[in-house]
């Protein structure tokens, strides 16, 4: 039995059967209609979602499986004290898998070494995310052709942003990728992020000013201040608008550049460029919804 | 200075200078009936000065906790007298219950009854990453 908790537990071979299974299913929807037939994934969500639990459950059923849980933690009986590990033991009794999202960072690490089910981690903290990391993967797949050779930037909260960590995780091990991160002084990458790229021998650029290296994009990924992440609202409110991607700072791009950003969005991507070819993001939410499908059957073990 | 040699127990020699005080709280000597010796700043030829725990019993030392604070000491074990056992420390690959992850984000913070789990990601840094959150050990 197996969980995800961090995308770097599978490995490239294995990302590379999972891109190839979510082509498979966007091209033969029919034939995955049934694979989960009786099987029920729980999805125990601590803190709101939109898109990743939607997009879970969407998968179970397009799978033909079922779904059951919650979409916040006053639903729970965590509101009354239970802790993850219970919650874990006691929802492995019910379901054959487990989506989890909390806010705290190894939540779904402890749920994991308590479920008897596999654990996937849907979310925790600003720590890790790794299946909006397989959308991510696979919209760059169907957009690039492949990994190697891309000069990626993140832009915006890149501390607390758990996407970017996962991406980040997931692009350092193809051949040439280089990594640009532009963001405030207040939300640089962790340093435990840039301190293990610095020792594997990548290039670290961190900038503030993202129209100074928007030509050399092939990959700009968004993100959002996150509200949520602040112990200090006057601190949110000073950082939130730091990046504001408009048609205008688009000029310099690349006409094959793909903008992409995990959503929610609040103003960090100006409604104008929904409309450039050049926006990916809600790509990004239907790929998602495969990826899930895709890694549903592989820690279910369904042929 | 001179402090009785022991019959049976164990001796932490070759402690970084100023770190014995660390060891001998983390490890609980405290705690114990039989005698303990702390010498503090003893001279030595290879690091001119170290601490030196004597401990009169041959208790369950805690490697990890010794090799986390200093894994360069020698635990020298004794019996009737004489050294019959000479351990090098090594650098903990993981440490249960020694430090606390200090991430208020963790989720150790909330649920206190987990293990404090932390696993050594940089020997040459001698880093450690809590295993829930992966925050660096301070």
């Amino acid at each position: 039995m197996r969980s995800l908790i961090d995308i770097a537990e599978l490995s490239l071979s294995e990302i590379d059967s999972l891109l190839n299974t979510a082509n498979d299913i966007i091209e033969n929807p029919a034939k995955y209609a049934e694979k989960c037939k009786g099987k029920k994934l729980a999805t125990l969500f601590f803190e709101p979602s939109t898109r990743t639990r939607l997009s879970f459950e969407a998968a179970m059923y397009e799978l033909g499986g079922n779904v059951l849980g919650f979409s916040e933690a006053q639903s729970s009986s965590s509101a009354k004290g239970e802790s993850v590990a219970d919650t874990a033991k006691t929802v492995s009794c019910y379901a054959d898998i487990i989506a989890m999202r909390h806010p705290k960072e190894g939540a779904p690490l402890v749920a994991s070494m308590n479920a008897t089910v596999p654990v996937i981690n849907a979310g925790d903290g600003g720590h890790n995310h790794p299946t909006q990391t397989l959308a991510d993967l696979l919209t760059i797949k169907r957009e690039k052709g492949g990994f190697d050779n891309l000069t990626v930037g993140f832009c915006g909260d890149l501390k607390f942003g758990r996407t970017v960590h996962s991406l980040i995780t997931a692009l350092r091990r193809y051949n040439n990728v280089k990594f640009i991160f532009i963001s405030p002084n207040e939300l640089r990458v962790p340093e435990y992020i840039r301190e293990s790229l610095k020792q594997d021998n990548f290039e670290v650029f961190e900038t503030t000013d993202l129209e100074a290296v928007m030509a050399d994009l092939d990959v700009l990924y968004m993100t959002r201040v996150q509200r949520e992440r602040f112990f200090n609202e006057e601190e949110y409110l000073r950082l939130k608008d730091s990046y504001i991607l408009t048609p205008e700072k688009l000029e310099t791009a690349k006409q094959s550049l793909s903008v992409m950003h995990p959503l929610p969005r609040v103003n960090e991507i100006s409604v104008a460029i929904d409309s450039d070819p050049r926006a990916c993001y809600f790509k990004q939410v239907l790929n998602g919804k495969y990826m899930r499908m895709a890694l549903i059957l592989m820690l279910l073990e369904v042929k | 200075m001179t402090v009785d040699t022991i019959k049976n127990g164990i001796v932490i020699d070759h402690i970084t200078a100023g770190l014995g005080m660390k060891i001998y709280s983390l490890l609980r000597l405290d705690e114990l009936d039989c005698s303990v010796a702390f010498i503090k700043n003893a001279p030595s030829r290879k690091m001119g000065k170290k601490d030196i725990i004597k401990i009169d019993a041959d208790i369950d030392l805690k490697a990890d906790i010794l090799g986390y604070i200093d894994p360069d000491v020698t635990v020298n074990i004794i019996k009737d007298g004489n050294i019959i056992e000479k351990k090098q420390i090594a650098l903990p690959q993981k440490l249960e219950n020694v430090i606390v992850c200090k991430n208020p984000r963790c989720i150790t913070t909330t649920e206190q009854e987990l293990p404090q789990v932390f696993k050594l990601t940089d020997k040459e840094k001698r880093v450690y990453r809590c295993i829930y959150c992966e925050s660096k050990a301070k």
